[in-house]
């Protein structure tokens, strides 16, 4: 199972004063169950290109390809799709509307024509996997904290029951705590039921900690597409696009021009500091 | 007299049924006491539902305290004749940049403030030059702020809180919405209009790196303050800082972390040059 | 289709018309509409055209420009027509199967094409050398005789310039929604009335509560910054009447009479 990108370009209100190239020539090909990052400064095109992922924006030139098939072919079925590629927008408790928590979970697989029953297990599975209490089920959604929400409203996708999900900034907004649960639960998802997870973030450190894929957006482009290792390896290059590498990466590189051998290459917290103890024991 | 005393300030959001009866009591601020001096640079940390921005909206009187006193620059908040002086003299940014621009044109809404205040015609142009000049919005001054970023809708915001010539600013999760850019060019502003002009300021923020800037930390959690003091001192306490949901610098907690696995790094590194001050010494 | 519409859109410039105040252009374009709706005769027809060239002249607007705004009325337009020019009895001059057209029907036909053609052109021009929030300045202003008999004018003055901030705000949310709730399968297109009317709760409750919230944050916002009411309050751009304006006030009435006197006397 795959997703290809055969140079897609995407432009917004082509031919008037506006025009906008949002995305030049994307080729990119994501695997089955991988967990893949894209970073890249607002106005980089990330947005425009997860939103072609579903089938919510059609290319202006190009060809998408999801299991070897042809999403814009005339006979595809795009609200199939949009069941298969789960997009979580930024903000998403802001799309809530139903009377309760479970209602509003349920409302993805009956889109998807499933019966009362099957929708409800559906929902029942979700909320269990984003980790919302049992109690806050049957509340309506305006009564729940910004942190619980924002799981409701993951739910509501992941009733879906993607096999490709994409979390736009799914923290945005979140208290550190608030940030850290919920990207545990996803990489939980990720390991457990390997779900594909493609995760747009503005933090470095995040994806530093979680993701195993790294794209680097520019202006529409693709800059870097690595591990995180290979792509802050270009912190120097990242920093000219407006973007820059986790904290602990310059830390590493300042400590080796002072003499300490340090691992440059470290990118989390957990290797920086395995790298300084190493070099300060021997 | 500090700038803004605080009291024992309690607040309590009272939820009625529909016969008027008191269903449930939430409080949010639970005998807080909080001292500004004059020209200080304060922030007040704390994870979603501490009642952080219940206390910033009291700094403004946009709530009336449930018990407990407030003074702002000498006058009794709870006094109704204060209420514009003291809303004149402590401006208020708040989080999302959209619902706070009220004009189409961003020198107009630069105006708004002024305006209100009845400042004079001529008075109001020159306020509206310096202001957006100290948050180096000026060349905007005739745009739209439905294209500018949320970095430059947020400084926009505030200088429409410094065009009415306030002592201080309070802002209310002023970067929650912004992207690390526009997060960095607000800071930049506020930390300008602290050190060169001497606004008095007070951040309330859940980001750790936006703290480190500022002259003392408070921390809330559950209505209460639970730490005070200068960055340094508040940070070095990693182990309590979490329990209250918060987080510190990835920076503070590498050291920490380099700590407790024997190196003798000092408590409290704020930032990266410190730590790599620290470790060259000890190598 | 929405991007034709040239009312209501702003196109800056400097010219004389521009820089009119806003209470002029209101009463240049009140007095013009009144003239549309005077002249009778191609004599009158003649002093209507020079009048408005005249201004569209002046306002440096492409003509083109104005005229790709008419694409939005073509159909208003031919409808009038059609039925001026056969419903209005009078002296017949061609008859078709059993559809008559007369000597009347083809000069009303004609007039009140052009009244249209005109109606709108002539009122493009204020919104386009207009900035929506000098529109509802002078409107606030032109209106404050009602502030006594308890017309809180510069409270709906207020509503529209927040308004007109807002709906490019609110637009693009309704297509935030939109796409987030196509993306858990809702379907706004197919089914029939009814089936359509419900698919649009998913999208209009998750707007109302958004607009709620704004509304509460500005509100809140509004206070911080001192806002209580029009009382007391100074203005940033006050209007002021200029030279040019008692000009354009004494053309006014020259045009006018001009009108009035056309349909005596020819």
């Amino acid at each position: 199972m795959s997703i290809i990108l055969d140079k897609v370009n995407y432009v917004y209100s082509e031919k008037t004063a506006y025009e906008i190239h949002a995305l030049r020539d994307i080729n990119l090909k994501i695997e089955d169950g991988e967990f893949i990052g894209v970073i890249g400064h607002t106005g980089s095109g990330k947005s425009t290109l997860i939103q072609h992922l579903n089938g919510l924006i059609k290319a202006s030139s190009g060809g998408i390809y999801y299991n070897g098939q042809d999403i814009y072919d005339s006979d595809y079925d795009k609200k199939e799709l949009r069941g298969k590629v789960g997009l979580v927008f930024q903000y998403p408790e802001h799309q809530l509307f139903e009377t309760t928590v479970f209602a509003d979970v349920c409302f993805g697989p009956k889109n998807r024509g499933l019966s009362r029953k099957e929708s409800e297990l559906r929902a029942y599975t979700a909320l269990r996997s984003v980790g919302l209490p049992e109690d806050y089920w049957y509340r309506s959604p305006f009564e729940l904290s910004g942190g619980q929400k924002r799981r409701a409203a993951i739910a509501g996708v992941l009733a879906m029951d993607p096999e490709v999900l994409i979390l736009d900034e799914p923290t945005a907004g979140l208290d550190p705590k608030g940030r850290d649960e919920i990207l545990d639960q996803v990489a939980k998802l990720h390991k457990e039921r390997h779900i594909t997870v493609i995760l747009v973030s503005h933090s470095m450190e995040d994806v530093a900690k979680y993701v195993k894929r790294l794209i680097v957006m520019n202006r529409g482009s693709v800059l870097y597409d690595g591990t995180p290792k290979e792509v802050f390896a270009h912190y120097q290059e990242l920093e000219e696009v407006g973007l820059a590498a986790p904290q602990v990466t310059y830390l590493m590189h300042e400590l080796r021009m002072r003499g300490i051998p340090a691992n440059g290459t470290a990118t989390t917290l957990e290797e920086a500091k395995q790298s300084i103890l190493q070099a300060f024991s021997s | 007299m500090n700038f803004i005393e605080a009291r024992k300030l309690v607040h309590e959001y009272i939820r009625r049924d529909e016969d008027d009866n008191v269903e449930s009591i939430l409080t949010a601020l639970d005998e807080v006491d909080l001292d500004v001096r004059q020209g200080e640079f304060v922030a007040v940390l704390g994870h979603n539902g501490s009642g952080k921005s219940t206390l910033a909206k009291h700094l403004n009187v946009l709530l009336a305290p449930s018990g407990g006193t407030l003074w702002v620059d000498g006058k009794d908040a709870e006094d109704a004749d204060n209420l514009w002086e003291i809303r004149q003299n402590t401006g208020m940014v708040f989080q999302n940049p959209d619902n706070q621009i009220i004009a189409s044109v961003v020198e107009e809404d630069v105006a708004f403030g002024p305006e209100n205040i009845g400042v004079p015609t001529s008075e109001i142009w020159k306020r509206v030059e310096r202001s957006l000049k100290s948050v180096g919005m000026i060349q905007y001054r005739e745009h739209s702020p439905n294209r500018l970023s949320g970095g430059q809708k947020q400084r926009v915001a505030i200088a429409g809180v410094m065009a009415m010539e306030p002592k201080c600013i309070v802002l209310d999760e002023p970067t929650a919405m912004l992207d690390p850019n526009g997060r960095t060019e607000v800071l930049d502003a506020v930390e300008e209009l602290n050190r060169k002009k001497g606004v008095t300021v007070i951040l309330i923020t859940h980001y750790m790196e936006e703290v480190v800037r500022a002259d003392r930390v408070y921390v809330m959690d559950n209505g209460k303050v639970v730490m005070q003091g200068t960055p340094r001192a508040v940070f070095s306490q990693v182990d309590t800082l979490k329990s209250y949901r918060l987080d510190v610098p990835q920076i503070t907690l590498l050291a920490h972390e380099l700590q407790k696995a024997g190196l003798k790094v000092p408590q409290g590194i704020l930032t990266r040059q410190e730590l790599v001050e620290a470790l060259c010494q000890l190598y | 289709m929405l991007r034709d519409i040239t009312i209501g859109q702003y196109y800056p410039s400097n010219s004389i018309i521009h820089k009119l105040d806003p209470r002029t252009k209101l009463m240049l374009t009140l007095v013009y509409i009144l003239s549309l709706f005077i002249f009778q005769n191609v004599a009158g027809f003649a002093v209507v055209t020079v009048g408005l060239v005249l201004i569209i002249l002046l306002s440096k607007v492409p003509i083109g420009y104005m005229v790709k705004g008419l694409k939005a009325i073509v159909i208003i337009l031919v409808i009038t027509a059609v039925f001026n020019l056969f419903l209005t009895p009078g002296e017949t001059l061609v008859v078709f199967w059993k559809l008559r057209i007369t000597k009347e029907g083809l000069k009303n036909a004609c007039f009140m094409t052009v009244r249209l053609i005109y109606l709108i052109l002539g009122s493009s021009v204020l919104t386009l050398t207009t900035t929506p929030n000098q529109l509802t300045d002078g409107l606030e202003k032109s209106l404050k005789p009602l502030n006594k008999i308890r017309v809180p004018v510069h409270e709906i003055a207020m509503m529209m310039s927040i308004a007109l901030r807002f709906i490019p705000i609110l637009i693009e949310e309704t297509d935030k929604i939109m796409k987030a709730q196509l993306a858990r399968g809702a379907d706004f297109e197919s089914g029939n009335l009814v089936k359509k009317a419900k698919s649009m709760v998913p999208l209009l409750v998750p707007l109302f509560i958004s607009a709620f919230r704004r509304a509460n944050d500005l509100a809140l916002a509004m206070e911080a910054r001192c806002y209580h009411g029009g009382a007391g309050r100074t203005k940033m751009k006050p209007l002021k009447y200029k030279s040019a304006d008692g000009v354009a006030y004494l053309v006014m009435a020259g045009y006018f009479a001009a009108v009035i006197l056309v349909r005596r006397f020819f």
